[in-house]
């Protein structure tokens, strides 16, 4: 059981920092959400040519100097900004805070393909001579790299490091931020995603060679998880970074409360590389549920992973049909049909984008479902229309992985 | 290359490694250090793109050349005396 009735065992949300390809900060991706609002626009990337992604525009000198940029990762870059953008959020006062109890704990897919590809394409201009490899290398692709890079820009001196957790990383970085502040090892956890997937040609190569890449004449209409003719991910990047503080912390200084960590889960499918697989998808928002001391109808909302791809959609689908039955109660939402896939980002800033609901009462919809697949029929989803008037007070958050890793995060209202 | 011609040739590495720097009033006989944040990494820039751009190999001990404008130019002027500048 995660839920206790001592305050200093309650983790809450208290701030939100996040770029995301169709906004950047809360108020205006929540807005995009509600107005039904696309974030996915053409790209091209070398050797794969002209496809399609998720791009972030944030103002990367809002935080960082030139030279910072120049020397560090995209993932540092926006790892950067969404951890100033969350602390900024929290109106915690940055210059009381003691550094030593600071923790950085950041979801990624992957890390260090970016700069790797980057390296060779250079030094192919050198007939692949490696003393024209940079002395950056190692530094940009350590797998800590975009969580240092926060700890280097505003002075962390407490724990730092990733959780590579494929596309569950969103989740996971915020699990490990919980754990640790229920273990004491921080006072404040900065936890959640970063992704700078878009960068590295080889994801999508990667997706196209698995017949799994997004395709589509109008780029806003390319991802479209639970609909028939959906052919794809989209690749995206972004971040979101929670500041998580103990709730007794967080009220005694009259903190605004986003949201309160009440269960979560984490599990492994041990059946394929890449399938997911239904049943341990099920056990994984069973055991959040549980831990948490609800039942599966005091969940309003369920933040879906579908990422557009044929079977993982009903794979999902299979897997809230064992959880939730037939009911419409809990309503069924997806994000990535608007921002694409934004991997290690996508279970924070999917998570983001719904928190709002606790107060404003509306669940925004899974747009471009055009014509929706038998098989992905739930009767709580909403679609391509935002559902009004639905008192939310609890969220549950799915984010799954290659190599079968799943997990679910529950949030309650305060 | 002439003596001018690296001055601006360092001139223009510098602008690519210390992008947020002014610098129009650099002191040529002042080391770099003294008035440019510049670290043990920023340095080993200079080298590599002295590398790439001209495929000058400047030795690990020789480092300590690249301190000023003028030890830099010094240094460099019998390296790159038969480089055409582009």
């Amino acid at each position: 059981m995660i839920r206790s009735a001592q305050d200093d065992q309650r983790i809450v949300i208290t701030g939100v920092g996040l770029t995301a390809p169709n906004g950047d900060n809360l108020a205006d991706y929540r807005a995009a959400l509600l107005a039904g609002k696309s974030g996915v626009e053409p790209y091209h990337i070398r050797y794969v040519g002209d496809t399609l992604a998720g791009v972030c525009h944030f103002d990367e000198l809002k935080y960082q100097k030139r030279k910072e940029l120049r020397r560090g990762t995209r993932a540092g870059s926006v790892g950067v900004y969404c951890a100033n953008e969350a602390i900024s959020d929290s109106g915690i006062d940055w210059s009381e805070v003691d550094p030593t109890r600071v923790g950085i704990y950041v979801g990624v897919t992957e890390h260090g393909n970016v700069e790797t590809e980057n390296e060779i394409n250079e030094i192919k201009a050198f007939d692949y001579d490696t003393k024209v490899w940079s002395h950056h290398h190692n530094p940009r692709t350590v797998a800590n790299n975009p969580a240092g890079e926060i700890t280097l820009n505003m002075g962390v001196t407490g724990p730092h490091y990733t959780i590579g957790a494929a596309c569950a990383a969103g989740n996971a970085g915020m699990i490990q931020g919980a754990q640790m502040l229920l273990l004491g090892e921080c006072d404040l956890a900065i936890a959640g995603g970063v992704s700078e997937s878009i960068h590295t040609f080889g994801i999508f190569a990667g997706f196209a060679s698995q017949g799994a890449l997004a395709e589509h004449d109008d780029p806003t209409s390319a991802s479209r998880p639970f609909d028939r003719d959906r052919n794809g991910i989209v690749v995206s990047e972004g971040g979101c970074l929670f500041t998580l503080e103990r709730f007794s912390d967080a009220s005694q200084r009259g903190a605004k409360i986003y949201g309160e960590l009440v269960g979560y889960a984490m599990n492994s499918d041990a059946s394929d590389f890449v399938l997911p697989n239904p049943k341990q998808q099920a056990r994984c928002m069973n055991m959040a549920i549980e831990r948490a001391g609800l039942n599966t109808d005091d969940i309003d909302l369920v933040s879906s992973h579908a990422t557009a791809t044929s079977s993982g959609d009903i794979q999902e689908c299979d897997a809230l049909r064992r959880v939730f039955g037939d009911s419409r109660s809990t309503l069924v939402n997806n994000t990535k049909s608007y921002i694409g896939h934004a991997m290690g980002a996508a279970g924070s800033l999917e998570l983001a984008g719904n928190l709002p609901s606790f107060e404003d009462g509306v669940c925004h919809p899974t747009i471009n479902v055009d014509n929706l697949d038998p098989e992905c029929e739930l009767p709580g989803l909403v679609l391509n229309e935002p559902r009004e008037n639905s008192p939310v007070e609890v969220i549950l958050n799915n984010s799954f992985g290659m190599l079968g890793i799943n997990s679910a995060v529950i949030i309650k209202k305060v | 290359m002439t003596a001018d011609d690296i001055r601006v040739e360092i001139l223009d590495i510098l602008e690519v490694i210390a992008p947020d720097e002014d610098l129009s009033n650099i002191d040529d006989a002042v080391n770099f250090r003294d008035q440019l944040e510049l670290d043990s990494m920023d340095f080993l820039d200079i080298v590599m793109e002295l590398r790439k751009r001209h495929r000058i190999q400047i030795p690990e001990d020789d480092y300590v050349q690249l301190a000023s404008m003028n030890s830099t130019v010094t240094f460099l002027e019998p390296l790159m005396k038969d480089i055409v500048k582009a």
